[in-house]
């Protein structure tokens, strides 16, 4: 296969491609500010995203056959340099990013339109290009500062998107505004963190960091800096109790905004707290720390739980799935926390997984705000009536969020389920269920909602335009198909668990 | 354990922590938003200090080599690399104020304040009116 591809390569590129994977989107977005057509600027950001999902999709192709890809950039050679590096994991959570953005795209397009003036479009492109630069970036860098140089681009470019709800709701300006601040601490806590790290092991390189801090015994130092890395990103990540920005901007930002930022920007913060946790701090320092067993699993356990409570009782269907988020952030940060090969592998699925559902959801709301002028209860009363297609998106949606054999969500809950009893703790299997009892429960309601209450606001318009309808559809098919044929996304996993080691305490 | 030597030898984190500790609580504390972001730039600066003073050797000069490059290996040089990043970090610091600040611009002219309590009211009293403005009126129709 890379042979094959390797014949056309004319200008020597592919051995660029990790640095090409974040460079294409981060020109085009001045491209697009410097020409300033609206049209002209959809197409270059949906050409940006289509090249990036071909090179990410490469570098899995590359990672499969030939194993870590590793870019010097400017030649200088690691620790000295700054290093890009493309492992298993990698490949995987940028397929995801450029999966769901390639995806997303056209939704956008039509979205926007309801809900941002004609003359901001441009600007919304070139936000948007940079917030993916910013995602990208993050996991294609091996280099600790680098990362939080990604982490803030993609974090203030996500800010704007999130403000830009406010032609709807004025909300979202306050709502982007407490974004900003607890994103800032989030992030200056993670850099506290890389500085003290910098200080122990004189190297900003991530690979280099981790055999230093293992061929020495933990001082303080590297013990403060974990603590402060690990909740600068849990700040990012809306770990449980410092998740409260994360409903309010995920229900006031535009619809396809949310349906973005759900899908990878969480996603893409459980990427960086996978690495700094199985590259950088080797489970052995974990387990010395005690942290995840006494401070993480009980904080996932009680998101599972308590935020799928919340979630029941929300009036309005983008916070009822944002609250649902910080839930299943609970059942991804579970399955690191079991410290064993099968959890971390069940991590890594369902952040696929739950990125793909949560992106259908999220679209969904999205149609519904632009035909029914709002995402709460009583707007979306009896709307299956009017817009059949959107509804049955909505159901197999919700399917896969609870978890319904069958579907994406099921997958990675039975893994999940499966790890724990591995590992001998059937409480926890017992509160996984429960959690998904909680998910029945609130997706029920939704579902009570649009199909069974009477129609009472008479609305001329059926269904969502097509440009809408179809990314609906090819992502809730994705659902269904990955819940089907688990092969591609449990082949990767499970490799991407093995090179991180995660029982490595067992090992030795 | 907490000896005069270890105080003053770890005066750069005693300055970097009641810094950090100072912003962190205006960022908590105040509702003025405006004096949040002041509080957010202390909280973001006690960082870069930290940075900078990482990067001092006792007895280091500045990291500038001789035209000539003969360098003398008995001159410790101070490590340049952290000034460097903190470069990056005041951009990204910069950059964090602008935006924030525009947001503020933003607010003030939608709600007519930038107290954190008053802006808290005020959506109450819409949630509780139910009045909703923009997302009640007329749906499906193209701004």
């Amino acid at each position: 296969m890379i042979s094959y591809v390797l014949q056309y390569d004319y200008f020597g590129l592919i051995k660029h491609l990790p640095i090409l994977q974040v460079l294409i989107p981060f020109i085009a977005a001045p491209l697009i500010v410097f020409i300033g057509k609206r049209n002209i600027s959809f197409w270059l950001t949906f050409l940006a995203s289509i090249l990036s999902l071909i090179i990410a999709g490469t570098l899995l192709i590359t990672v499969q056959s030939d194993g870590i890809v590793s870019y010097h950039i400017g030649g200088w050679a690691p620790p000295v340099g700054i290093e890009y590096r493309i492992d298993h994991l990698s490949t995987f959570v940028l397929i995801l990013i450029t999966l769901v953005s390639t995806l997303v795209l056209p939704y956008i397009r039509s979205s926007i339109l309801y809900e941002i003036p004609q003359d901001n479009h441009t600007l919304f492109y070139a936000a948007y290009l940079l917030c993916l630069t910013g995602l990208l970036g993050v996991v294609a860098t091996g280099d600790a500062f680098n990362v939080f140089v990604f982490l803030e681009i993609s974090s203030l470019s996500s800010y704007v998107l999130v403000s830009l709800g406010s032609y709807r709701d004025r909300r979202a300006l306050t709502a982007a505004f407490e974004y900003l601040i607890m994103g800032t601490i989030g992030a200056t806590f993670f850099v506290i963190g890389i500085g003290l790290l910098y200080m122990e092991t004189g190297t900003l390189n991530l690979v280099d960091m981790s055999n230093i801090l293992e061929s020495q015994s933990t001082s303080r130092t590297v013990r403060s800096a974990f603590a402060f890395i690990v909740v600068g990103i849990g700040l990012k990540l809306a770990i449980y109790p410092i998740h409260l920005w994360l409903p309010r901007a995920y229900t006031f930002a535009p619809s396809a905004v949310s349906a973005f930022l759900a899908a990878t920007a969480t996603k893409v913060a459980v990427y960086m707290l996978i690495r700094f946790m199985f590259t950088v701090f080797k489970p052995n320092f974990l387990s010395e720390m005690n942290v995840l067993e006494f401070f993480l699993l009980p904080l996932a356990i009680l998101a599972m739980i308590i935020t799928s409570i919340i979630a029941i009782f929300q009036k309005d269907l983008k916070s009822l799935l944002a609250y649902s988020s910080v839930a299943q952030i609970g059942y991804i940060l579970l399955g690191l926390t079991l410290l064993s090969e099968k959890g971390l592998t069940a991590s890594i699925i369902h952040l696929f997984n739950h990125g793909i559902t949560k992106l259908t959801l999220f679209m969904i709301a999205g149609a519904y705000v632009v035909r029914r002028g709002g995402s709460l209860l009583k707007h979306l009363e009896g709307v299956a009536g009017t817009m059949p297609w959107t509804s049955a998106a909505a159901v197999i949606g919700f399917l896969s969020l609870i978890g319904v054999p069958g579907t994406a969500g099921f997958i990675s809950k039975w893994l999940l389920v499966e790890a724990s009893l591995e590992k001998g703790l059937w409480p926890i299997a017992i509160l996984i269920i429960l959690s998904s009892l909680l998910a029945v429960v609130y997706c029920w309601k939704i579902i009570e909602t649009i199909y069974f209450k009477d129609n009472l606001i008479p609305s001329k318009e059926g269904e969502i335009p097509k440009s809408m309808l179809i990314p609906i559809w090819v992502s809730a098919i994705a659902c269904i198909y990955f819940g089907l044929n688990t092969d591609i996304t449990i082949s990767i996993a499970e490799i991407a668990s093995q090179t991180l080691q995660p029982d490595y305490v067992n090992n030795n | 354990m907490l000896s005069w030597s270890f105080i003053l030898g770890h005066l750069n984190y005693w300055l970097f922590i009641v810094l950090m500790m100072t912003g962190l609580y205006i960022i908590i504390a105040k509702g003025n938003l405006v004096k949040k972001i002041v509080g957010l730039n202390i909280f973001q600066v006690s960082v870069f200090m930290f940075y900078i003073s990482i990067g001092k050797i006792t007895g280091g000069t500045a990291p500038i080599f001789p035209v000539d490059m003969n360098i003398d290996p008995e001159v410790i040089y101070s490590n340049p690399l952290p000034h460097v990043l903190i470069l990056t970090a005041i951009v990204v610091g910069i950059s964090t104020t602008a935006l924030a600040l525009a947001l503020i611009v933003r607010i003030r002219e939608t709600y007519g304040t930038i107290e954190e309590d008053e802006i808290l009211v005020m959506d109450r009293e819409v949630l509780s009116k139910r009045v909703l403005r923009e997302t009640e009126n007329s749906p499906g129709k193209s701004l």
